[in-house]
């Protein structure tokens, strides 16, 4: 799941997947994700993985890393 | 009746020093139940109505009615809407409710540019308690608000700390803070933090805000209208002191409002971190009147490429964010007020974001190697100052006085 992210993410800000190596590392302040970005994540990961995130359900912090996402992903699966 | 209310003092939020010592006051019994870990929130009630009246009586009163009134129609849409949403969602209902709330807002704009005074539905703070209303019933919408009552809205958008300008806090936030008590710990923690912001506002409002509103911007503005010559040392002064006032004293009063938040148990959010050091205009726009700027950031501007991505209304990725970064200041803009220097204000700083934007790509493409250090840090805070204050120059409506009268 997390290479999928990777890559969803790469889409999304246009950058190499290369760029995410670090799953950890805080994508907005580091500068990787923004608004738009953002929206494209979203919708990336709504098409992959059939998820639904309403944008006032996005909570910076809860989503700033990719393990976070990836958590999060998951959550919403089995909700 | 009005006779009598119109004749009482009147007391406006943070306005003296001598307001903090009765509000400090009145709110003491509060502090004592959160320290015993109980919320009274019928007492906390009455104080909130007893300051709220003092703010919009004396000769304030007709503001006082439409405050009541304004208040009245919003719950009617949030409760209606709310009911509604649990049974349908059509989006044609969420944009007329969505409308109907801003409503008035757009009325107490549009009357001083089309009518020419005053309408009389305004008040002191009727856009922040929009902001709050709109933003409630956009989350509705969403499904993240399943439940509430007129009490509870009444509570959110009435908050007294906040009332007349903000910091603007969303419902599901305000109602976790407002439901839970803070442990003892915490508690001590945030009456410690709020008193330190209290007299950090009274340094930025009172002192530095008063130096640079009172002394140093008139001093100015009195020199570049004798000279008047647009191209001065006395209009780089104006813009100066005037971009200095600004700040100090709306940070000045966002301290205030965060800390008397935080002596009631209520982590309002914070509205600057220290805007004068971003390195360009985005970063600006997340640490300048932040409740403000990310209200309009997850409410305009990633709802607008949300719908327009999956609609594709764009080929081009770029011009999607540039459309949505015009739209979201722009609007800003006529949210200050409907005159020219508001709107070209809010236009300047959309026209920032893009070409902000077009740079960060044009380098990371064509000058990878272009060198960080901390000289290129230091001309890229320059530049972003600079032009900041430029654009509060445009916003203080000083140039609108400089030409036209």
């Amino acid at each position: 799941m997390q290479e999928q992210i990777i890559n969803i993410l790469a889409d999304a800000t246009g950058r190499d997947a290369a760029d995410f190596s670090d799953a950890s590392q805080d994508l907005f302040t580091s500068g990787l994700l923004d608004s738009m970005a953002t929206v494209s994540l979203l919708l990336g990961l709504q098409d992959a993985f059939d998820v639904q995130v309403p944008v006032s359900e996005f909570d910076r912090s809860q989503w700033n890393t990719i393990e976070k996402i990836e958590q999060r992903v998951k959550e919403l699966q089995n909700a | 009746m009005v006779n009598w209310i119109s004749s009482l003092p009147n007391f406006s939020a943070y306005g003296t020093p001598v307001y903090f010592i009765y509000l400090i006051l009145a709110l003491l019994p509060l502090g004592i139940g959160l320290y015993f870990g109980k919320r009274f929130s019928w007492y906390e009630a009455l104080v909130s109505f007893v300051f709220i009246f003092l703010m919009f009586d004396g000769s304030s009163w007709q503001q006082g009615i439409s405050l009541i009134v304004y208040v009245i129609y919003e719950t009617l849409l949030v409760m209606f809407y709310s009911r509604y949403r649990r049974q349908q969602n059509s989006a044609g209902v969420f944009y007329l409710l969505a409308g109907l709330s801003i409503l008035p807002l757009v009325i107490v704009k549009l009357s001083p540019a089309m009518v020419g005074h005053n309408s009389l539905l305004g008040f002191l703070g009727i856009s922040y308690l929009t902001f709050r209303a709109v933003g409630t019933i956009i989350e509705t919408r969403d499904g993240m608000i399943k439940e509430i009552s007129p009490w509870k809205f009444i509570r959110f958008i009435l908050f007294m700390p906040t009332i007349t300008s903000g910091p603007i806090d969303r419902y599901r936030r305000f109602e976790k803070d407002y439901r839970q008590v803070p442990a003892r710990g915490d508690y001590l923690n945030l009456v410690s933090k709020g008193i330190f912001y209290l007299f950090l506002g009274f340094l930025y409002k009172f002192v530095i805000g008063y130096f640079f509103g009172q002394r140093f911007y008139p001093f100015f503005e009195q020199l570049a209208m004798t000279n008047h010559s647009l191209f001065s040392w006395s209009m780089l002064g104006v813009m100066y002191t005037y971009g200095f006032y600004l700040f100090f004293d709306f940070a000045g009063y966002s301290l205030f409002a965060v800390a008397i938040s935080y002596f009631m148990g209520v982590q309002t959010p914070m509205n600057f971190k220290q805007p004068f050091k971003s390195k360009n205009i985005k970063e600006f726009w997340n640490r300048w009147h932040i409740s403000l700027s990310f209200w309009f950031r997850d409410y305009i501007f990633m709802r607008f490429v949300f719908m327009a991505t999956k609609k594709r209304w764009f080929k081009n990725r770029n011009a999607l964010s540039s459309t949505a970064y015009m739209l979201n200041m722009v609007l800003m803009g006529f949210w200050h007020g409907i005159t020219w220097y508001y709107i070209l204000y809010g236009f300047l700083h959309g026209f920032a974001l893009v070409a902000n934007d077009w740079w960060m790509r044009f380098k990371r493409k064509h000058l990878p190697n272009l060198p960080h250090n901390k000289l290129t840090t230091g001309i890229a805070i320059f530049v972003t100052f600079n032009f900041v204050m430029f654009t509060f120059l445009i916003f203080s409506g000083f140039l609108d006085t400089f030409f036209f009268s």
